[in-house]
């Protein structure tokens, strides 16, 4: 019935939502969660992804505003178009959260991530990882003449690759702060 | 006005504030300072129950059946922990509650002590919100904002846990209006531009259907007037979830019946068919739509919930309407009466023809019987001989309730309270003591099944002890009746511990508390029973013995689409083969 077909191609801003639920293209999204930085806060958004079986790739969370006990807390999640959106939903619903803002649907969104990586070795394996550390532009923050420590920030990607670089020179420990994201702009 | 005053006392100053005249509970070592408050004032009632979780479900027949948020109060450790299965069926039917719980004192928390559970993190998943008040000087704000919480949005249950030394420390008592709730303001206003291409949809629809659920409820009795009203303008069929029956009248024209897993096989096929489906408050549960894929293939779906996640969680729709629906309604009626009150009426005409049609199936016949009483038969009668008066049903769970469902009539939002999110067993006894507490003069009676009677029996006592003249029409199968039958269809017949083994004698049992006891087992003596039992003055346990393998139709086997649906006919024919959920 003619009556009843509704035009495709909604815009945001269109009553009706045309985006393709149906998909089953997963994608990653980082959400940045604004909460009220009170006791159990992060236990809900954490119990919410539990309970209804969602993932967590990453999650840091840190106070942000001290004066007005707002913590953000920024979330690396997977998940088709209908997972994400009641993910942002659902995370909407916990009553201490002020903002859920998806920084990946807006646009790509800066992301950082800072890591320590313990490498011990000596000899040749020792020079070529200061090499590397030099060209990733990570720094020593800690060294012994068997050792060192490397500080490095980065894109997740880029930490990732540095990993790989690092396994066969002796990488033993590795520490990492998950993704802190912005929007890009203003 | 700020005044100085215990955490006890503010407990107990707060209900007064928020116009809560009675509370529901079980006192403790933990609860003992708030105990002694209520026990020096006398214009909030508390109702002793036997267990807690009855204290729950008390509280959330009072408040299904007022609109009202109900209140209840526990101890630590145990108290708390039996009010988690009430606090689960109060979130997921979405009733409010505000639920006091002890704990042992701030200086001991962590340490294992007596009678200490993490209250707040067991019920943190089971609540809308919940607190741990760790001083005084927070209590009354945490109050009020409790209240709001449970009442705002989409309602549901909260707790405040207070430890012991907050109960006695002294602090300040803020009053309700000064408390901060701007930051919990869920919208209900519905975005304009969607309702408007909502009433284009009305004007066009050759084949539209309402599907309501518990959110018309919910938003009050005015969202429930304005429902009809446009049901009825528009012409449109309506048919309800289990949690929706009474906000549009059963005895009214447009109405089709529950829909549902056990619903209607009119009002199914009419959301099968339809090519406009209006869900107002109601959220595609799985005993609605059946397999998901095949629900309602060929309808535009508009959705209004004031749960944003309730939208596009299980089924995709094409209008998304974020808001109240008490508020959207009466934007929708304003903006179809203003462009002339349009509806396809040539459309309307052949889908009423086709729904006659399905109607004419009459899929709730039963095969009656002279010898025993069938329990259609038991609630058709109940249904006659309690018409027109002022009454109010709550159910158990299993096929009794189905039967209630399909076989009574409700006229009027808040009259039938039941357990339908969670299906929780041993609901509707305690339910039916919270609906007398709040309508001392009205008839209120739980239809049950002996088995989840017995599972909060123990409140026997509290009908005693406080004169509830609740009335127990217990259709008594000697089955665990719901799981025989599944087992019957989809199990090859194997009833593996579906017996009702050692029944007490329940007239005997009715006595033992002082209540009037009736059996009937005979369909010719039972209108002279069912009377007997609405003119005792004072509660009455009525086992009524029922045919025992009677099964439940229509019905949809779990994981089947609603053209799949098995009438008692087909039953005999039904081969399993369907997915057990
Ligand atoms: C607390 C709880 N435990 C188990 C179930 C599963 N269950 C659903 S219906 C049912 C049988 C109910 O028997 P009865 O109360 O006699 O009702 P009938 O189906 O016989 O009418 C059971 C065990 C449940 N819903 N709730
Ligand atoms: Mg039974």
């Amino acid at each position: 019935m003619a009556a009843l077909n509704i035009k495709k191609g909604s815009t945001s801003h269109s009553a009706y939502d045309l985006r393709d639920f149906h998909s089953e293209v997963e994608r990653s999204h980082t959400l940045a969660v604004l909460v009220d930085n009170e006791a159990g806060v992060l236990a809900r958004v954490i119990g919410l992804f539990s309970g209804r079986g969602y993932n967590i790739d990453s999650l840091t969370v840190a106070e942000v505003d001290h004066k007005g006990h707002r913590s953000r807390i920024t979330i690396v999640t997977r998940g088709t178009v209908a997972v994400i959106d009641q993910i942002k939903a659902q995370l909407g619903r916990i009553v201490p959260v002020h903002q859920v803002i998806d920084l990946t649907t807006e646009s790509t969104p800066v992301e950082r991530e800072l890591a320590l990586f313990k490498v011990s070795g000596t000899g040749d394996k020792r020079v070529e990882a200061l090499r590397l550390a030099d060209i990733f532009r990570a720094n020593v923050v800690d060294s012994t003449l068997e050792s060192f420590v490397f500080e490095i920030t980065g894109t997740p990607e880029k930490i990732d690759a540095f990993a790989e670089l690092m396994r066969p020179l002796g990488l033993c420990d590795v520490a990492r702060t998950g993704v802190a994201a912005l929007p890009r702009g203003v | 006005m700020a005044r100085q005053m215990t955490g006890a006392k503010m407990v107990v100053q707060a209900l007064k504030d928020h116009g809560v005249d009675t509370i529901f509970g079980y006192p403790g070592g933990a609860v003992l300072p708030i105990y002694d408050e209520i026990f020096q004032q006398n214009d909030i009632r508390h109702i002793l129950v036997r267990h807690e979780q009855a204290a729950v479900h008390m509280a959330e027949g009072y408040a299904r059946s007022t609109g009202k948020p109900g209140c209840v109060l526990v101890t630590s450790g145990p108290g708390a922990t039996n009010a988690v299965t009430g606090l689960t069926d109060a979130l997921m039917d979405s009733i409010p509650l505000v639920v006091f719980s002890g704990q042992v004192p701030t200086f001991m928390i962590g340490t294992d002590g007596f009678q200490e559970a993490d209250t707040v993190g067991i019920t943190r998943p089971c609540t809308k919100h919940n607190w741990l008040v760790k001083e005084s000087e927070k209590l009354a704000e945490t109050i009020h904002q409790a209240f709001h919480v449970a009442t705002s949005g989409r309602p549901g249950p909260v707790l405040i846990d207070i430890p012991k030394d907050v109960q006695f420390a002294t602090g300040t008592y803020s009053e309700p209006k000064a408390a901060r709730v701007d930051h919990y303001q869920p919208k209900v206003k519905g975005d304009l531009d969607a309702i408007t291409k909502l009433v284009e949809l009305i004007e066009t629809a050759e084949r539209p259907i309402f599907y309501t659920g518990g959110g018309v409820i919910n938003s009050g009795t005015a969202a429930s007037q304005l429902m009809c009203e446009l049901v009825d303008a528009t012409g449109f069929p309506i048919t309800s979830t289990l949690m929706g029956l009474g906000a549009y009248p059963a005895s009214g024209k447009n109405w089709l019946g529950m829909l549902g897993m056990h619903g209607l096989y009119e009002a199914n096929l009419a959301m099968h068919g339809c090519d406009l489906m209006i869900n107002l408050g109601a959220r595609f549960d799985d005993r609605i739509t059946g397999r998901v894929a095949d629900f309602s293939p060929k309808s535009t779906k508009v959705h209004v919930d004031i749960d944003a996640s309730s939208i596009n969680k299980i089924v995709p729709v094409d209008l998304p309407i974020v808001g109240d629906v008490g508020h959207v309604l009466e934007d929708a009626l304003k903006i179809w009466k203003s462009r002339g009150r349009k509806v396809n009426k040539e459309g309307l005409a052949k889908w009423w023809a086709k729904i006659e049609g399905w109607k004419k199936v009459n899929c709730l016949a039963y095969t009656n019987s002279e010898k025993t009483i069938k329990p259609q038969y038991a609630l058709q009668r109940l249904e006659a001989l309690t018409k027109g008066r002022d009454r109010y049903i709550t159910t158990e769970v299993g096929q009794h309730q189905m039967w209630a469902a399909q076989f009574l009539g409700f006229d009027a939002p808040n009259r039938w309270m039941t357990s339908g999110g969670l299906g929780t067993m041993g609901y509707g006894f305690p339910a039916s003591i919270g609906v007398q507490i709040a309508h001392p003069d009205a008839l209120v009676i739980n239809v049950a099944g002996e088995a989840s009677w017995l599972m909060n029996m123990q409140e026997m006592g509290t009908a005693t002890q406080f004169r509830t003249p609740v009335k127990q029409f217990i259709l008594n199968n000697e089955r665990l009746g719901m799981v025989r039958q599944w087992q019957q269809l989809l199990h090859g017949e194997r009833y593996s511990h579906s017996w009702s083994e050692s029944l007490p004698d329940f007239v005997k049992l009715a006595e033992s508390f002082g209540w009037k006891g009736i059996r009937c087992e005979d369909p010719a003596e039972l209108d002279d029973a069912i009377m007997e039992m609405l003119n005792y003055d004072g509660p009455v346990l009525f086992d009524c013995l029922v045919e025992k393998h009677e099964n439940c139709f229509p019905m949809i086997p779990s994981g089947k689409p609603h053209n799949e649906m098995l009438l008692a006919a087909d039953a005999e024919a039904f081969k399993s083969g369907a997915t057990l959920v």
